[in-house]
C-alpha cells in the first residue's frame, strides 16, 4: 500500500461518496493524477444505503455501477479504503497530507467467496444498517460494495475467529500481521467531499426515539425497503416484527429549529414524499402514510413529484410541528400529539409507525476539522479565498440532494484541475 | 373602553403587529413565528382556551386586535415554559404572552371576570400595601373572591391545608393582625410611583410618536 505515488500536481479526493467518486472520476478522467481516500472499507457512501432515488425512483446501485465501470477502467485513479486524513499542511499547489490507513486483513487475492464469513461466528452491529441487525467479523460491507473484498473486524483480531477465517481462506487473502499505516501524500489540490450524518434523532426528547420502539428514522426506513436489508425488504415494526401499514411521517426532525440544526436539510420533504410510494409499493391499497409537516418544500422541478403524492387519496397531508409523541402500551403504537393549523384542530393519532426525516448534519464536526477551512455557523464548508487549492463537494458543502452533490462535485473537479494546469505549468 | 386605547386605535390603525412590536413586551418577537403549531400542541391549557398561542400571533398579524387583546388565553398561561422549551425559532412565547395580557389589562381590553385576572389584581393589591405578599390574607381573599357562603365553604375545605401549614411554620396566622412589610415602607410606595410614571410616559410618548 505505501507504494502510492503523488506528486504536487496530484489531486487527492477526500471521501468515496457519490460527491467523492464524481469529483475523483471527473478530474482522473481528464488526465490527472488523483488519489482519493475513503474511511469506510467501501466507496459510494450514504447513497448505498437508500432504497431508491427520488424522483426517478430508480435504483441507486444502478449509477454505483456505471461510476464502479468508470472506476475501475481509469488508471489516473487510485483509491484507498480504510483511510482517514489526521492533518494537510502546506499551501495551494503544494500539500502534504497525512493519512492514517486501518488495516483490512485481506489483501487482493480475495475473490468475496465467502468461505471467511462461513468459518467465523462473533457477531456485531451492523452499522451499514444502521445498528438494526448483526454482521459477523468477516464481512462484505453489501453485496455490491466495491471493492469486492471481505473485510475482517479488528475485534475479532487475536481471537480463534481470526484463524478460523485464516484457515478457510483458499486463496491465502488473508493477513493477519497487517498493521496500521501512515502515509504522507503529495498533493496540488484537495477535493474535500466527507459528506453528511443522519442528526441524532435521540437527541429531539419529545419524539422518543431512545424510548418508543416503533418511531425509527428515515434512513432506518430506507434499509427496511432493501431486498438484502435487516428486515428482507418488509416494512416491520421493531416492537413486535409486525407489517406496519399505516405509517406517520415527520418533517423537520432536527433541521429548521434552533434546538437542534438551524438550517433546513432541503432533502427530507423529497424523502418523505419518495418513502410514502414505498408504503403504496408494499401494500397497494392498504397502505397509508400521514405526512406531518411545516411546510413542504419539493425544491423547483420536484414540485410536480409533490403534487403526484397530493393526489394520492391514501397520503395524507397534516400541517403541523408535532408536539410530542407518547407510546400506546397496549398496542405499542406512538401516539402524535399536536395541532393542525389549519383549522387549529388538535389532534391525538395513533399510528402503527413513525419515521422521523431526521435532518443532513456535516460528517466532520466542526470543532475538530483536521484541516484549516472556513465554515458556516451549521459546519458546511464555505466557498472562500482562503481556503487556497482545498474545495468542498457534495455534502461536505451544504446539505445536498444527489443530483446537486454530483453537479458540486463536478465544478470543484475544475477548480481542482485548473490548480494543478497552474502548478504544471508554472514547472515547466 | 380608555382614552388611551382610542388614541392607540388612531395611531396604528390596521397594523396591529406594529402596534404589538412597540407596545408589548417582547413583541417585537412576534413576526419571527412560521406558524409550526408546536406551542399550541404542547401547551397543556391548549383545550381549555380561546385561542393556541401560534393562533394568535397569527390574529395580531391579520389585525384582530380586538379579539386578540379580549381573548382569555394570555390569562391562561400557567407559565409552564414548554412552548418555549419546543419553540423551533427560540421565540419567548410565555413572555410575549404575558405582555399581551399586560398591554389588554392597562388598555382595559381584558376580559371582564376571568378569575386569573380577578386574582392577579388581588395579588397586587396585596403586594403594594406593604412590599411583601401577607399570604394569609391573600389565600383568604382568593377564596372570598366570589362572595361570602362560597368563600366559607372553600375555606372549611382547606382548613387541614391551612392547619399543616401553621404548625410547619409556613403560614402565621398573625399575619391577619396587619402582617410584615420592607422596612422603608415610604421608599416602597415611592418607588413603585416612579416606575409607574416611567411606564406612563413611554406609553404616552408611543402614543404622540
Ligand atoms: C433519508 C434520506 C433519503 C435520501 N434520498 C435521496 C434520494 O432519493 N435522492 C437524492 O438525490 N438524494 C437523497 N438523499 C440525499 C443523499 O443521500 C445525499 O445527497 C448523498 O448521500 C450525498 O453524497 P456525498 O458523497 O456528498 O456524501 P456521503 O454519502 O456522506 O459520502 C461521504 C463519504 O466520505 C467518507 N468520509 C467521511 N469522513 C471521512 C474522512 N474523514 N476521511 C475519509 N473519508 C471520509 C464517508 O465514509 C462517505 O463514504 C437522501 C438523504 C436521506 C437522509
Amino acid at each position: 500500500m505505501s507504494d502510492v505515488v503523488a506528486t504536487n500536481q496530484t489531486i487527492l479526493v477526500v471521501g468515496g461518496g457519490i460527491s467523492g467518486m464524481t469529483a475523483a472520476l471527473e478530474a482522473a478522467e481528464t488526465g490527472k493524477q488523483v488519489i482519493l481516500i475513503e474511511k469506510r472499507p467501501f466507496i459510494g457512501g450514504r447513497v448505498t444505503q437508500l432504497y431508491k432515488y427520488f424522483p426517478k425512483l430508480c435504483h441507486p446501485t444502478c449509477g454505483m455501477e456505471i461510476n464502479q465501470r468508470r472506476a475501475k477502467a481509469n488508471t489516473n485513479l487510485t483509491i484507498l479504503t480504510l483511510a482517514e486524513v489526521s492533518d494537510i499542511s502546506g499551501t495551494e499547489g503544494d500539500y502534504t497530507a497525512t493519512i492514517k490507513m486501518q488495516p483490512r486483513y485481506v489483501n487482493d487475492n480475495c475473490t468475496a467467496c465467502g468461505a471467511c464469513n462461513e468459518a467465523v461466528e462473533t457477531e456485531f452491529d451492523n452499522d451499514f444498517n444502521y445498528n438494526m441487525d448483526k454482521r459477523k467479523g468477516a464481512y462484505l460491507p453489501y453485496n455490491n460494495a466495491y471493492p469486492q473484498q471481505f473485510v475482517l473486524d479488528s475485534r475479532i483480531i487475536g481471537t480463534d475467529d481470526a484463524d478460523k477465517a485464516k484457515a478457510a481462506c483458499k486463496y491465502d487473502a488473508i493477513d493477519l500481521d497487517m498493521q496500521e499505516e501512515t502515509l504522507e501524500i503529495k498533493a496540488g489540490a484537495v477535493i474535500w467531499a466527507t459528506g453528511w450524518q443522519p442528526f441524532d434523532a435521540a437527541k429531539i426528547q419529545p419524539y422518543g426515539y431512545d424510548r418508543i420502539d416503533n418511531v425509527i428514522t428515515s434512513v432506518e426506513f430506507e434499509r427496511m425497503m432493501d431486498p438484502f436489508g435487516p428486515t428482507g425488504g418488509k416494512i416491520l415494526r421493531p416492537s413486535d416484527g409486525k407489517e406496519a401499514k399505516d405509517i406517520a411521517f415527520i418533517q423537520c426532525a432536527g433541521s429548521r429549529d434552533r434546538n437542534y440544526l438551524r438550517h433546513c436539510s432541503r432533502i427530507c420533504c423529497m424523502a418523505s414524499l419518495k418513502q410514502s410510494t414505498y408504503v403504496r409499493e408494499k401494500y397497494a391499497d392498504e397502505g397509508k402514510a400521514s405526512i406531518y409537516y411545516i411546510d413542504i418544500r419539493a425544491i423547483d422541478r420536484f414540485e410536480d413529484f409533490y403534487q403526484k403524492v397530493q393526489d394520492d387519496d391514501n397520503v395524507t397531508f397534516i400541517k403541523s410541528k408535532v408536539a410530542n409523541i407518547v407510546e400506546d402500551k397496549k398496542t405499542g403504537n406512538p401516539v402524535l400529539n399536536g395541532v393542525n393549523t389549519e383549522g387549529y384542530h388538535r389532534y391525538s393519532n395513533p399510528h402503527e409507525l413513525v419515521v422521523l426525516a431526521v435532518g443532513m448534519e456535516p460528517s466532520v464536526d466542526k470543532d475538530i476539522f483536521p484541516v484549516e477551512i472556513v465554515l458556516n455557523n451549521n459546519g458546511f464548508i464555505e466557498a472562500d479565498n482562503k481556503n487556497g487549492g482545498i474545495f468542498a463537494a457534495g455534502c461536505a458543502s451544504d446539505a445536498l440532494d444527489v443530483n446537486r452533490a454530483v453537479q458540486n462535485a463536478t465544478a470543484s473537479a475544475l477548480r481542482a484541475v485548473q490548480v494543478v494546469n497552474r502548478v504544471a505549468r508554472a514547472e515547466d | 373602553m380608555s382614552d388611551l386605547n382610542t388614541q392607540l386605535v388612531e395611531k396604528y390603525r390596521n397594523n396591529f403587529l406594529q402596534e404589538v412590536k412597540d407596545n408589548v413586551e417582547e413583541g417585537d418577537w412576534v413576526k419571527m413565528c412560521m406558524q409550526c403549531g408546536v406551542c399550541s400542541g404542547s401547551c397543556p391549557m391548549g383545550p381549555y382556551w380561546d385561542h393556541p398561542p401560534q393562533e394568535i400571533f397569527m390574529m395580531i398579524r391579520a389585525n384582530k386586535r380586538e379579539e386578540v387583546l379580549s381573548s382569555n388565553s394570555m390569562w391562561m398561561c400557567t407559565s409552564c415554559y414548554n412552548c418555549i422549551a419546543r419553540c423551533p425559532r427560540e421565540l419567548p412565547i410565555t413572555h410575549i404572552m404575558h405582555g399581551l395580557a399586560h398591554y389588554a389589562k392597562r388598555l382595559g381590553l381584558a376580559p371582564k371576570n376571568q378569575p386569573t385576572i380577578k386574582f392577579s389584581q388581588l395579588f397586587w393589591d396585596n403586594l403594594m400595601k406593604k412590599g411583601r405578599v401577607n399570604e394569609l390574607k391573600l389565600g383568604l381573599s382568593l377564596y372570598f373572591m366570589n362572595g361570602f357562603a362560597e368563600g366559607v365553604k372553600k375555606a372549611w375545605k382547606m382548613k387541614d391545608i391551612g392547619l399543616g401549614m401553621t404548625l410547619t411554620r409556613r403560614l402565621n396566622p398573625l399575619e391577619i393582625l396587619g402582617g410584615h412589610g420592607v422596612k422603608d415602607q415610604t421608599g416602597f410606595q415611592n418607588m413603585i410611583k416612579k416606575a409607574q410614571e416611567l411606564e406612563a410616559a413611554r406609553i404616552e410618548s408611543s402614543v404622540k410618536k
